[in-house]
């Protein structure tokens, strides 16, 4: 009555103007940033980022500097962009025996004739078709030696369908960020893969790596 | 009422009387011609740059008020996003229909565009306006303005479209309903600066119009605001109902020139508001006087932008409603009162002064809230309360009957 209501619309959207808590908007893959948002950034004083890159600076006075936006994302994500560790695979196709839709295809030779313990065999192919996968993370789970991970990545779009079949040599080449999903050593230290550096094989293990005196003792009793 | 002619040296007199120095006598028309042309680029690319910049300002403004971010990728904070516009619409094929009446299809952008340019040559930005001091100057703009409902018109019923058809018939009945309380806002106004020149009207505001008739000032911006045909107002071309209204089947140079106007609209009735009400170009302090002017008119477009963020559209009748029974009666007593304090004060050849006009301040006011009140107890929800519900004797029809009492009284089975 007498237009009160519609002075409470005005200052709902007033409400909408002046808070920043109320903006829902996330700039994804980048955002443009004026010299302050870009100093704070890239973590350098303004004056440091005049002198070493004043063209982007100046685009940054114009509020035109680009900066990267990650999405914030859980460590646990299950994401594309499998993490393998050739060290740590034995060849034993638990993985593909495990996967419900029977996408990863494993080829092994005999590396040597008179295999002994502790030796394993040579991968021919890993070759795993995303296109299909539904990232249940079965094969992470049934891996013995934690030699596969989830990724945490989200933009393997392709043009081809063939291009979706991650292969060996991707496998190893690919950054070794693992998701910490089924992985309780990794998320045990809070490691973020958005955040935290590149684990290596000998790290992403789920039991400490034996000293040499362990490893003696165990041949010396056999 | 003061008679110095504040100059601003721009405007047609004065670039007439330095061109007419270089000239001999006999060019006299040369001379005029140059000057004409002069004004009219100048105008024109200027109120087309406002407008450009209004529409990245009024993108960015609505995004924020709806909590999200708006243009903000071409350019440095999206301040080339008009270009990016521009380029897209003049790219496009022009088509006309087949079966539309195709000179008043290509003409209509053009009968809307002009008026709204021309209005800009009498709005006083300091002293007198571009064309000097025109001594006329409600009437012209009262006049002026109220074209583009022929413009409107003109679009919906050539396009051959019933969507175009159906805005446009809103929009004649819509437009020529509000210019009644609009053209009595603009006659109280009148009355009170004594004058019909609008550099006049912001010289006799000595106390800023918005404070002496706060009635005017209501009855004009929702007069204009319906006259722009914006958010509440939009249902001209209400895309929910409509597609598009009078301008469906529009594509190309000829929708941006449509587009180009509609978002010319506000630019001028806040310039009015701001000469009206808001006592023009007049400030304080060493601000010069068009500084003043943008500044106010910037606040008042803030304000058109908010209003449109935050109220939903009114339906067609509730929109002619108000305009027959809200506003005529409040216009109608705003120019009474209006015209009958002037007629106690009687003013001489100098106008109200300050005085009177700040007396004239609390007697409106305290007018203002006491019709405002009635009005709303008249038409507003009181009457629309809901009755209180009567039980139907159909309904429930066995609740005091021994049928039921028996029913409930029954012993439980077993």
């Amino acid at each position: 009555m007498y237009g009160l209501g519609l002075a409470k619309g005005l200052i709902v959207t007033a409400k909408n103007l002046v808070l920043p808590s109320r903006m829902m908007t996330v700039q994804y893959p980048d955002r443009k940033v004026g010299l302050l948002g870009l100093s704070k950034a890239t973590d350098t004083s303004i004056l440091n980022l005049l002198l070493k890159d004043p063209v982007t600076s100046f685009k940054a006075l114009l509020g035109m500097a680009e900066v990267k936006e990650n999405l914030p994302q859980h460590p646990r994500f299950r994401g594309e962009e499998f993490i393998w560790y050739e060290q740590r695979c034995t060849g034993c196709a638990s993985c593909a025996k495990y996967c419900p839709l029977g996408i990863i295809e494993i080829v092994t030779s005999e590396s040597g004739d008179q295999m002994q313990e502790g030796q394993k065999y040579h991968l021919d192919k890993f070759d795993i078709d995303i296109g299909r996968c539904m990232f249940c993370g079965l094969c992470v789970e049934a891996c013995p030696y934690d030699a596969l991970h989830m990724g945490s990545g989200f933009e393997e779009g392709q043009y081809r369908r063939q291009d979706l079949v991650i292969d060996k040599r991707r496998l190893v080449s690919a950054k070794k960020k693992p998701s910490t999903w089924f992985r309780p050593q990794l998320s045990s230290k809070n490691y973020d893969p958005q955040k935290g550096k590149n684990v290596k094989w000998d790290g992403a293990g789920r039991h400490e790596k034996p000293s040499l005196e362990q490893q003696q003792e165990k041949w010396a009793k056999r | 009422m003061e008679t110095v002619i504040l100059r601003s040296g721009f405007d047609f007199n004065g670039i007439y009387g330095f061109l007419d120095g270089f000239m001999p006598d006999h060019l006299d028309w040369l001379v005029f011609l140059a000057t004409s042309l002069i004004l009219a680029i100048v105008i024109i690319n200027a109120v087309v740059l406002a407008t450009a910049l209004l529409t990245w300002f009024e993108r960015r403004l609505l995004g924020r008020f709806q909590s999200r971010l708006g243009p903000n990728r071409w350019g440095p904070f999206g301040l080339l996003q008009p270009v990016a516009d521009l380029v897209s619409l003049l790219t496009k094929e022009d088509t006309i229909p087949e079966g539309a009446d195709k000179p008043i299809f290509t003409l209509a952008p053009i009968v809307f565009l002009v008026p709204a340019l021309i209005v800009f040559a009498v709005i006083p930005l300091h002293g007198g306006s571009f064309l000097g001091r025109l001594n006329i100057g409600l009437i012209f703009v009262i006049a002026i303005t109220s074209v583009n409902t022929l413009a409107v018109f003109m679009a919906g019923w050539s396009s051959l479209n019933k969507y175009a058809m159906f805005g446009a018939m809103r929009a004649v009945a819509m437009l020529v309903s509000y210019e009644i309380p609009m053209g009595l806002a603009v006659v109280a106004i009148a009355v009170a600066a004594q004058t019909l020149g609008l550099s006049n009207v912001v010289l006799a505001q000595d106390v800023p119009y918005i404070l002496v008739m706060p009635l005017g000032f209501i009855v004009f911006i929702t007069a204009a605001s319906a006259e722009m045909s914006r958010t509440p107002f939009d249902l001209i071309e209400s895309d929910s109902e409509l597609g598009a209204g009078y301008h469906t089947e529009y594509s190309g140079a000829k929708f941006a020139l449509l587009q180009l106007t509609e978002f010319m609209a506000p630019i001028i009735v806040a310039a009015l508001v701001t000469t009206f009400f808001l006592s023009g170009w007049r400030g304080y302090g060493p601000i010069p006087g068009p500084i003043w002017f943008v500044i106010k008119t910037f606040i008042v477009l803030f304000v058109f932008i908010w209003i449109r963020a935050s109220w939903p559209r009114l339906r067609i009748d509730q929109v002619m409603s108000l305009a027959w029974k809200g506003l005529l009666p409040l216009s109608i007593v705003n120019l009474f009162v209006i015209a009958i304090e002037v007629f106690i004060f009687n003013p001489g050849a100098d106008g109200l002064s300050t005085k009177e006009l700040w007396i004239m301040t609390g007697v409106n006011w305290t007018i203002t809230i006491i019709v405002i009140f009635a009005i709303f107890n008249l038409l507003g929800q009181n009457r629309l309360k809901r009755p209180e519900p009567v039980i139907s004797p159909l309904a429930n029809m066995y609740a005091n009957t021994k049928v039921i009492k028996r029913v409930t009284d029954m012993p439980e089975a077993e």
